[in-house]
């Protein structure tokens, strides 16, 4: 009898922890999920085009180096409770403080564009034209926001995560060699050599997992939310679970393109889902409907980030459970952000593909910065309390910040001087 | 009230907001430890470095 006492004991704790974990779920799986954004997607499916499965091993090692920096933002967001914009301004003074916002405001706004570009694209190949898809994203985001309820926009945000996997069944649907998948892609390599173009393309994978807006989105997201230093553990595994799922997500379109578009060079996944769709109709329109929600997801999330960073800073109410009369900035520069941005899109003539190339450049003016802000921020035992890094965790996020701060740097200046990785 | 007034209104406004921004956030509350100093002091030659190759960039593209 004794072991069954026992047995419903650990039951019930395995289950009350789960509750615990389902209610406090969302920040982290929504921001990696997120991660994969237009942008990603193109660079994921340019990576497979190009190399096959041979660098699948580097997208695995890719995910745990997103959650170690993710990871800092939860604990800083929980102990702290206060937005990254604002700990920069606190910590840091006014100078790095509006350098920090400033550059958000600017690569967010840059980044919502390249959001909407790859949605209208995406949504064109099903024959919706632009202004009904900038017009519909636009309600939707209201819709979502309006309600009042951080609960409600999470759970919505969730749903949308949940369609990101999308490009799973597509990779079953063009029957890849598994054996292939394994043999090539999980056995560190560099097929071809190690060369300027594989440095460029192993740089825009890096550039593509470790935004500035992630650490701003989730560090804020993580103080609406209201999660306290108990709840730290379950903020870690939601961010576990959903570097998990960016990564899988991302293995599967390199799979994708991969199987159906080898050594094919593609500029942005829209193309690359028409060309699949040659072949394999439903992989294509999988692709394309993956491509419109990681637009989605982006954009839903960034245009979050400024908002809260502004509201921080400006001291405007700025909570999702705020109705629109209790804090009319915060929703005023969320619709401004995400409007505008749309709108150019529209703009006949506008240079998007300069706009594209601009993000990666002013991304790591901020990148950097925002990084390196995290690390010292981890490090004030005053403020962290037994939640600073420990000498471990500061030799592995240190390590990874200064690799992230080097290749995306790189990355940034490559964009500028396209001949230079040859 | 016209328009004008209005407009000039909200900059003097937000400009006292600003204002007061700077002198709340005017002392860094991070203890200025010679890691600080230092980590801050690279990120003023990294940001120099690129906006020197922005600035580099764009001559170039004026020049050709």
């Amino acid at each position: 009898m004794n072991w069954i006492t026992k047995l419903y004991y650990q039951a019930h704790r395995v289950w009350k922890a789960l509750s615990v974990y389902l209610i406090i779920a969302g920040p982290g799986l929504v921001v990696m999920v997120a991660d994969n954004d237009a942008g990603g997607i193109t660079t994921y499916a340019a990576t497979g085009a190009k190399y096959g499965y041979s660098l699948i091993w580097f997208l695995v090692i890719l995910g745990p180096v997103a959650y170690y920096v993710q990871e800092m933002t939860v604990r800083l967001g929980a102990v702290t409770k206060r937005g990254h914009a604002e700990a920069i301004f606190d910590g840091f003074g006014s100078f790095w403080g509006w350098f920090s916002l400033l550059d958000l405001i600017l690569v967010d706004w840059l980044t919502l564009v390249t959001e909407f570009i790859g949605m209208t694209a995406a949504l064109r190949i099903f024959g919706v034209p632009g202004w009904v898809t900038v017009a519909a994203v636009c309600g939707l985001m209201g819709f979502m926001v309006v309600n009042g309820r951080y609960w409600t926009w999470e759970k919505v945000a969730l749903i949308f995560c949940a369609v990101n996997l999308i490009y799973i069944p597509g990779a079953f649907i063009v029957h890849p060699s598994v054996h292939d998948v394994i043999g090539q892609g999980l056995i560190p390599h560099f097929q071809g050599g190690f060369n300027g173009q594989m440095f460029f393309f192993l740089m825009a994978n890096i550039g593509t997992t470790i935004a500035p807006w992630m650490l701003f989105f989730q560090q804020s997201s993580v103080v609406d939310k209201g999660l306290k230093e108990k709840d730290i553990i379950f903020g870690k595994i939601d961010t576990i679970i959903g570097a998990v799922a960016t990564v899988l997500v991302a293995v599967f379109i390199v799979i994708v393109t991969g199987t159906v578009l080898p050594g094919i060079d593609i500029d942005d996944a829209a193309e690359a889902s028409k060309m699949i769709m040659q072949t394999h109709h439903y992989a294509g329109e999988f692709m394309a409907i993956g491509l419109f929600d990681a637009g989605l997801l982006g954009a839903i999330c960034i245009s979050l980030a400024s908002s809260w960073a502004f509201g921080e800073i400006f001291g405007w109410a700025h909570s999702l459970n705020n109705k629109i009369k209790e804090a009319p900035w915060f929703y005023l520069n969320y619709f401004i952000t995400l409007i505008s941005a749309g709108a150019v899109v529209l703009i006949p003539g506008a240079p998007l593909v300069l706009i594209t190339l601009f993000v990666q450049v002013i991304a790591v003016t901020l990148l950097p910065a925002a990084l390196v802000f995290l690390i010292l921020l981890l490090n004030d035992k005053k403020t962290m309390g037994e939640y600073a890094n420990t000498r471990t965790q500061n030799i592995i996020n240190g390590g990874i910040v200064a690799i992230i701060i080097a290749l995306s740097t790189l990355y940034g200046i490559s964009t500028l001087f396209p001949s230079m990785f040859g | 009230m016209s328009l004008g007034h209005a407009i000039q209104a909200m900059i003097s406004r937000n400009a006292d907001k600003v204002r007061a921004i700077n002198r709340r956030y005017a002392n860094p509350r991070l203890v200025m430890s010679p890691a600080v100093r230092v980590s801050l002091l690279c990120l003023r030659f990294y940001l120099l470095f690129l906006v020197g190759l922005l600035f580099y960039k764009f001559i170039t593209l004026v020049i050709h």
